[in-house]
């Protein structure tokens, strides 16, 4: 049997070139980075080493613009949190995100709105993208913070992420950006693209787990999320994950050194296995078909429920993943399939497949194999399915 | 979240799977909004139910427990499946993560639905027998 990761959304393998320069910090600069003695030296001069490195790959003016984090979770709290907690004494209470935003936001807004913020959510059509002219014209003059992710985690839907940081700076209005999904396959420049904070995560892009980032443009006024140590500037406390900040150094590093290539590939994979699953009568496309992360695809088959599909395709060894509601610990399925219109019962046979740079076209075939066999095994045995074939009779006479 | 061996094995490989022509009754519960549709099919003869068959719209755990479900009362005479719990099929299934519990509940009352569809079929009054079956709206779902 094979094995097939294409879960790439979720998680990644971590690359050997990024593991290789992380071990010497597991091993041998073990220092505390804020020890005054040489091996604690070297760490610090490690860890400002890869600060300055990320600050260049995402176009900072300057290397302490960059704060490193647990995690993507922990950028998006402390974005949010920490702008919104250091505004509202300037009686700035409003808050402008998407209904499609990662938990990490949409969690961290309800947790606001408890304390009083008021949350515009913002529409994202049936293409899953967000309009500019729906971002300015929620803008108000208590408006603290807008944030909008770059690309969307289950859909891929990539957002108009330079047109909004505009908008936002004509109005005077802070910009944040969730670029955990898209950083590694788009080109960001935070400086040209008016972003003011910006979160994203090393293990998206074959780095380690439990390290990310928050860039935080210099005069954003931000209160601290951790308190502690004097560790980021005083800005976020606990000592650094030296080896995971080499790591996402690494992984972002090599993520912009082939980014074209494998955009390249990815591309022509994600667009032979969506035209190949289409042919699946009553089967869509979730999100812009063309504005969507290269390694993205997720559709719908009617008839079937999500979680069913997603046991057999690993019984055939692929790893993919579902808006279900049942892979999802709740009842209702996925909020970003709701977000851009679809009705329940579609929404609970959606599948995802993400893919990297590891995955080959011999994986495409496989899929294309495996997924037409599941999803007709499925609604052989689906009542639903047998509804809507009955109802399809019933209107062709 | 995981699944035991034998909801893995009853997913993987569902008994009793598909439809029974001129069935002596036939349940259908559940909703797609939920996101679970079960439909049983039976042949009774001599109160005993000799034939069994389901078809599940649902996730893992809903595939499984109506293949167990109908194993469970394939050869039991009408009362013996009514005295079958959604407890027992999560036993027989050596247990369902705590999300999954309602499948079972769908399961037993899948089977009470077709049954009470034979009582109909006959002419008699089913509720004396099997008792009311909540509809989808009151299982607390949305």
């Amino acid at each position: 049997m094979r094995n097939i990761y294409a879960d790439n959304s979720a998680t990644t393998a971590i690359s050997p070139q990024v593991l290789e320069k992380m071990m010497p910090c597991l091993t041998e600069f073990y220092g505390n980075p804020s020890s005054l003695y040489r091996i604690g030296g070297k760490a610090k001069e490690i860890v400002e080493n890869a600060r300055e490195n990320i600050a260049k790959n995402l176009g900072a003016a300057f290397a302490n613009e960059i704060f490193f984090t647990s995690g993507g979770s922990e950028s998006d709290n402390w974005a949010l949190k920490g702008v919104c907690h250091a505004l509202k004494a300037k009686g700035k209470n409003h808050i402008i995100t998407s209904k499609f935003e990662h938990h990490a936001i949409l969690h961290t807004c309800q947790s606001l709105e408890k304390e009083g913020f008021e949350v515009t959510y913002l529409d994202v059509y049936e293409n899953g993208i967000v309009r500019v002219e729906d971002v300015e014209n929620a803008i108000r003059d208590n408006t603290a913070i807008v944030s909008i992710m770059y690309a969307n985690n289950e859909i891929g839907t990539i957002q108009p992420i330079a047109e909004i940081g505009a908008v936002c700076k004509k109005h005077k209005v802070l910009f944040h950006t969730d670029a955990v999904q898209a950083a590694g396959y788009v080109k960001i420049n935070v400086v040209e693209q008016n972003i003011d904070l910006l979160s994203m995560t090393a293990h998206k892009i074959h780095g380690p787990k439990g390290c990310g980032l928050l860039y935080v443009r210099r005069g954003v006024k931000i209160d601290n999320l951790i308190d502690g140590g004097a560790q980021e500037r005083n800005r976020r406390a606990g000592t650094e994950n030296v080896a995971g900040i080499v790591g996402l150094d690494a992984a972002l590093q090599l993520a912009v050194d082939t980014m074209d290539r494998r955009n390249a590939k990815l591309t022509k994979m994600r667009d032979r296995l969506i035209d190949g699953l289409l042919k699946i009568e009553r089967s869509r496309l979730n999100g812009d078909r063309e504005k969507r992360l290269p390694g993205n695809v997720n559709m719908c088959f009617e008839g079937i429920e999500g979680e069913s599909l997603l046991l057999r395709l690993d019984l055939c060894g692929i790893s993919a993943s579902s808006g279900s509601a049942c892979t999802s610990g709740s009842l209702d399925p996925s909020h970003v399939l709701l977000a851009i219109g679809l009705p329940h019962e579609i929404a609970h046979g959606s599948m995802r497949l993400s893919f990297s740079d590891e995955n080959t076209e011999e994986d495409i075939d496989y899929i294309l194999e495996k997924v037409p066999e599941i999803v007709s095994y499925l609604r052989a045995m689906s009542p639903l399915w047998e509804a809507i074939k009955k109802r399809e009779a019933e209107e062709n006479n | 979240m995981a699944y035991s061996e034998k909801v893995m094995d009853h997913f993987a490989n569902p008994r009793n799977v598909g439809e029974i022509e001129n069935a002596d009754g036939i349940g259908e519960v559940g909703n797609s909004k939920c996101g679970d549709i079960m439909k049983m099919y039976i042949k009774v003869e001599n109160d005993v139910i000799t034939e069994v068959k389901f078809k599940t719209f649902g996730c893992g755990a809903a595939i499984a427990t109506s293949s167990m479900a109908t194993e469970m009362i394939k050869g039991k005479s009408i009362n013996d499946a009514l005295k079958l719990t959604n407890k027992a099929v999560m036993e027989a299934l050596d247990g369902l993560p705590p999300v999954k519990v309602h499948c079972s509940v769908l399961a037993e009352q899948a089977i009470k639905a077709a049954i009470s569809d034979y009582y109909t079929r006959k002419g008699i009054d089913p509720e004396p027998f099997v008792g009311k079956i909540p509809d989808c709206d009151e299982c607390g779902c949305h």
